[in-house]
């Protein structure tokens, strides 16, 4: 990694262990990420990347191993305004309507700083501006479409000009031009020597930004390193990536008759 | 009424105590409802409303015992320590997020409730003292009584004001907020608190068993019309004000009892709002919601698109 040689790795976790109702969700997952880099953190459903994730940066309570975030240990003396984190979803809406620019102006807070810095408006309608949604700051989100959310969720993450952005399936149930215009996005980030970790169902229009993958099975890494090709005809144009259950059987007809007429 | 009655009743002590009584509680209580809406802990003031009474009994049989006069003066005391203690377990209760935990809260809510009517018996309460607690008693609102209620109501309003951004970023999205190092727990235990000190100020006005009406209804109110948390906080917080304030004066002419005319009056402005709503609101413009997006699916093969559009030609090659 061409930055890597002197800081301190961005994501440093050694022997995490993460368990949730009693359930080993991750154990003895060993993880660095250089400054720089773009991760992709794949695996089947179940296999921990959120998990591992959330646990990264403090969401859920780790019971083994250590994280360090710049260098420093997870808690609340770690450089936060350096972080930004894009969930997957937005929660369920609740009763009080917020708008799109009091979501993102919510994200210029972060640990001991609980009070808006000077110029909070101007940033978050900045960071608005980024993701195309100028002209939605004052609509609500729980009015705005799934893609139109996600966007709001970048803008969240990126108003504090993070220097690591860690994103969660940002593209699961988006159409494919909005996915592209994410994937624009985490480019220019990158460019700008941003630190990118990514939680990806498969690679997907990501693919040519990727630097490394890490691969999950049953809360362990198994791979660590280039990204691995997909099966070849994964990577085909005409594979259907929906693995739906086998087609139903047919309703059971009642018995035919066929009545040949002679001639 | 004329405007000889109005003077009247503006210079009247006991009406200016009271009438202040009722803003600062008016103002105060919708902004801590608009965080417990947003937290979906609407009935989390009832809660503690029913815990606070044990507290205002154990006050009451403290000051007996201590032979104050008079023997309530640590009622509002009582309160407050059981209401911040209520609230601060139910939220534990919450983070915790067991099924169980439901049951926890049923109990802490029936026996605050039942606990409180039994001591305030034991401590030598008459029915309408409890009468009093229960349903409110703004008219008999004293100067000590006054400045407790102005001192907690500048505590709820400097934290639920002053830290407005961090509350919300807590109370819209836990994930986000714990994933930037916000204290969560911190920030979640204040709001708990701040709803307990509303609690207890409220009890004055509207009384433990209506104290979550004036923080909720006017929230419900302000929601049906406002499209941001701030505008909401605002119109809520103004619409707790006036039916706080009009419920009272009414009661000045007319004998009713003050809390239960002001909830009353409250669920009504919601009635008419919610009414008038599809006729008042601003009509959205009419546009494409999404008009940087193509119209159509992308369709994978143009051939099988032509096909579709067009005649089949005959002599296209058979696929």
């Amino acid at each position: 990694m061409p930055h890597a040689t002197a800081e301190a790795p961005v994501v440093q976790a050694h022997g995490l262990g993460v368990a949730l109702g009693g359930q080993h969700i991750l154990s003895g997952v060993d993880l660095s990420v250089a400054s720089g880099e773009v991760l992709a953190l794949l695996g089947a459903n179940g296999s921990g990347k959120s998990t591992l994730v959330r646990a990264l940066l403090g969401v859920v309570p780790t019971t083994t191993g250590t994280v360090h975030l710049f260098g420093a240990p997870l808690g609340p003396s770690a450089p936060w305004s350096r972080i930004g984190y894009v969930p997957q979803r937005l929660p369920a809406a609740a009763g009080v309507p917020s708008t799109a620019l009091e979501v993102v102006t919510s994200g210029l807070l972060h640990g001991r700083t609980l009070r808006l810095p000077h110029g909070a408006r101007r940033r978050a309608l900045d960071a608005l501006a980024e993701v195309d949604l100028s002209d939605r700051a004052h609509q609500r989100v729980q009015d705005m479409s799934g893609g139109q959310q996600q966007r709001v969720l970048i803008a969240r993450a990126l108003v504090r000009r993070p220097d690591l952005l860690v994103l969660d399936e940002p593209t699961s149930g988006i159409d494919i031009p909005t996915q592209a215009t994410f994937v624009d996005t985490v480019a220019r980030l990158r460019d700008a020597g941003t630190t990118i970790v990514v939680i990806l169902h498969e690679l997907g229009p990501f693919a040519p930004l990727i630097d490394r993958a890490v691969v999950l099975r049953h809360g362990r890494v198994v791979h660590d390193g280039a990204p691995p090709r997909p099966r070849s005809d994964h990577a085909d144009d005409h594979h259907d990536h929906t693995h739906a259950h086998p087609d139903p059987e047919p309703p059971p007809t009642g018995p035919t008759l066929s009545v040949e007429v002679g001639p | 009424m004329t405007m000889d009655q109005v003077v009247e009743m503006l210079t009247s002590p006991l009406m200016q105590r009271a009438l202040l009584a009722a803003v600062l509680v008016g103002a105060a209580a919708p902004v801590v409802g608009t965080f417990l809406v947003q937290r979906r802990m609407a009935l989390m003031g009832d809660g503690i409303g029913h815990v606070a009474l044990t507290g205002v009994a154990l006050g009451w049989l403290v000051g007996s015992w201590a032979n104050l006069v008079p023997q309530d003066a640590l009622a509002v005391p009582g309160a407050v320590v059981a209401a911040v203690i209520g609230s601060v377990v139910i939220e534990l209760v919450r983070e915790r997020g067991r099924t169980s935990g439901d049951l926890a809260l049923a109990l802490m809510f029936y026996g605050g409730i039942a606990g409180g009517v039994l001591l305030i018996k034991v401590a030598g309460g008459t029915n309408a003292n409890l009468i009093s607690y229960l349903f409110g008693s703004i008219s008999t609102v004293s100067t000590t009584d006054l400045w407790w209620t102005a001192a907690l109501a500048a505590v709820v309003l400097g934290v639920g004001l002053g830290l407005r951004t961090a509350l919300f970023a807590v109370s819209h999205d836990e994930e986000f907020a714990r994933a930037s190092g916000l204290p969560v727990r911190v920030l979640s235990m204040l709001v708990a608190t701040i709803a307990a000190l509303t609690v207890t100020i409220a009890m004055r006005v509207v009384g433990l068993l209506l104290v979550s009406a004036l923080m909720i209804v006017p929230v419900a109110i302000a929601q049906l019309y406002a499209r941001s948390f701030g505008r909401t906080m605002a119109a809520a917080s103004i619409t707790g004000v006036v039916v706080s304030v009009v419920g009272l004066v009414l009661t000045y002419w007319q004998d009713i009892p003050p809390g239960a005319t002001i909830v009353v009056l409250a669920v009504l402005v919601y009635a008419v709002a919610a009414a008038l709503r599809p006729a008042l609101r601003r009509p959205q413009p009419v546009r494409d919601p999404h008009p940087d997006m193509v119209d159509d699916v992308l369709l994978a093969d143009d051939d099988v698109d032509e096909m579709c559009v067009d005649e089949p030609d005959p002599a296209a090659p058979s696929r």
